[in-house]
């Protein structure tokens, strides 16, 4: 059989081939020339020398490596419990939005002002008035813990976008299927759950990594309200070594984190677009 | 011959004569000019109302008199903002000396220039409404919930000597570890006495500074200079006008007039 297959390789496809093999080396040839440029120009600049004592001091990275990468099991941490509560959030947010009844127009009110309100405002700033105002009100302990508190305006923010994520793909639906739903005597409810949510959620898959992989950077902002995360293990080391090497190596942990997550998307993404074709 | 050894010599003399008068003369950025950094916002008792202009608050007066014994009119000292990130971070800086409480350690010491210190801070605890009445002493210290201002050499000083049983709270300034007080989030918190002091009679209500380190407690105590870039040639100007500024008295004028007295507050144990 295989053998079959080859001898009908036809000029064509040797051809391609061909310039296939072509381009790699181009590509190949391309990309050497500017690495051995950046390899030979960036030492040459005047400051080089004081940035790579600063940034790229390889004594302070393996000195601090390890408590960094301790601080970020709790980046780890605050992102698993965060995920799951956003998406539940998120979708409850969607469906309020997306309710049809007369009645229900109080929680699709509702459902605008919040995305509204929660994207329009920085994270940060969320951070900054949940995790400290709230447990200012004087709640006991645990429960002022600004664990729980900064975890909520994670929360809130993102299920904010989540929900509009969701929104979209609920209305990606076509409406001839909640129609044919309906006509063949399925509930409203029944309808939302079996025929249109799984075919919504499906399509937005791949923006919803988008927005997982942007939660696992913005944990970092609980820092500021007393977690110590990487980031803020990163900056002690930063202040008492007067030197930001430890920054880059809480970058590198990130992108160790970020990079296949975001390759996972793209595959994701391109799977889809390819099933639209 | 004769003449020309003359003239060497009176060239000489002209030249050391120039350099007695300003030591400063062309090692500042701007001729003429001495810029002083410091924190945006600069806190009380450093620098009064955030207003170092003024000359009012210790650092703002130290800075004032360190420039007027280096040669500098009050007219000739301009004032710049600066972050601790900014200070530290390699390449020209964009003013002469910084001074918002840097301690002194080695480990910066490689990368900036410090002057001589111009002041030596006790490390104190602040203690929150829910600690006031924790015992000033090591065993009692450890079971509280600690914070810091995460830039400060507090963090390294609370994990090698108070050793704290739960995790730590770190922040990014004064105002977001006072909130966490506020907010009964901590008990308590480690500062250089002086801004411990502020912050119990001022902004945090029902707190209170419930001890200090004795300076053998630390392996080396906290002392504050001036940062500079490295290398600066200026450094020895700076150094020479601390020099002269403790030798007669006037730093520990400048220190009585801004900073209230400590040694009411409990040592340690």
């Amino acid at each position: 059989m295989r053998s079959t297959r080859y001898k009908k390789t036809n000029r064509r496809q040797a051809y391609e081939a061909k310039r296939r093999r072509r381009s790699n080396i181009i590509a190949a040839i391309s990309t050497a020339i500017a690495a051995a440029f950046l390899y030979i120009l960036v030492p040459l600049t005047p400051g080089w020398s004081k940035v790579k004592l600063s940034f790229f001091n390889w004594d302070v990275l393996v000195k601090t490596f390890p408590k960094l990468l301790d601080a970020f099991l709790l980046n780890v941490m605050i992102f698993a419990w965060s995920a799951p509560l956003i998406a539940i959030l998120g979708l409850l947010i969607a469906l309020a939005r997306n309710t049809q009844s007369p009645a229900l127009f109080p929680l699709r009110i509702f459902g605008a002002t919040f995305t509204d309100v929660f994207r329009g405002v920085p994270v940060i700033l969320t951070v900054y008035l949940i995790g400290f105002g709230i447990p200012g009100l004087g709640l006991p302990r645990p429960w002022n813990s600004p664990y729980i508190w900064g975890t909520l305006a994670l929360v809130l923010t993102y299920s904010a976008y989540v929900a509009e994520i969701f929104r979209s793909g609920i209305e990606s639906v076509h409406k001839s299927q909640r129609a044919a739903a309906l006509s063949l005597g399925l509930s409203e409810r029944q309808a939302m759950r079996d025929v249109i949510l799984p075919q919504a959620i499906r399509n937005v898959v791949p923006s919803q990594m988008n927005m997982l992989i942007a939660l696992q950077k913005d944990v970092s902002l609980l820092s500021f309200i007393g977690p110590v995360e990487i980031f803020r293990q990163a900056g002690v080391f930063k202040s008492l070594m007067a030197n930001f090497t430890p920054y880059v190596g809480a970058a590198l942990i990130f992108l160790v984190v970020t990079i296949p997550s975001t390759r996972y998307a793209d595959y994701l993404m391109a799977r889809q677009m390819r099933a639209r074709e | 011959m004769k003449l020309f050894s003359t003239m060497v010599a009176i060239s000489a003399i002209a030249v050391s004569s120039a350099s007695a008068q300003s030591c400063a003369d062309g090692k500042t950025i701007t001729a003429g000019q001495l810029t002083i950094a410091t924190g945006n916002p600069a806190y009380f008792p450093w620098v009064l109302d955030d207003a170092p202009e003024s000359g009012q608050g210790f650092e703002a007066a130290v800075a004032y008199a360190v420039a007027g014994e280096m040669g500098f009119e009050k007219e000739a000292v301009t004032w710049v903002r600066s972050s601790f990130d900014e200070a530290i971070q390699p390449g020209a800086k964009n003013f002469d000396f910084n001074i918002q409480q840097y301690s002194i350690t080695a480990e910066r010491d490689k990368v900036v220039d410090f002057s001589l210190p111009y002041y030596t801070a006790a490390m104190a605890v602040l203690a929150g409404p829910s600690a006031v009445d924790t015992e000033p002493t090591l065993a009692a210290l450890k079971d509280l919930q600690w914070g810091a201002m995460g830039s400060t050499t507090a963090v390294p000083k609370l994990e090698a000597v108070i050793k704290p049983s739960k995790s730590l709270m770190l922040y990014g300034d004064n105002a977001d570890v006072n909130a966490a007080i506020s907010a009964n989030q901590i008990d308590a918190a480690l500062f250089d006495l002086p801004t411990a002091l502020f912050l119990s009679a001022v902004m945090i209500e029902g707190s209170k500074v419930i001890g200090q380190f004795a300076p053998d407690m630390n392996d080396s105590p906290d002392q504050f200079g001036m940062l500079m870039e490295e290398g600066n040639p200026l450094k020895s100007c700076v150094d020479a006008a601390l020099e002269t500024l403790s030798g007669n008295g006037t730093l520990a004028a400048i220190e009585a007039e801004w900073l209230q007295s400590t040694t009411g507050v409990p040592l340690i144990k």
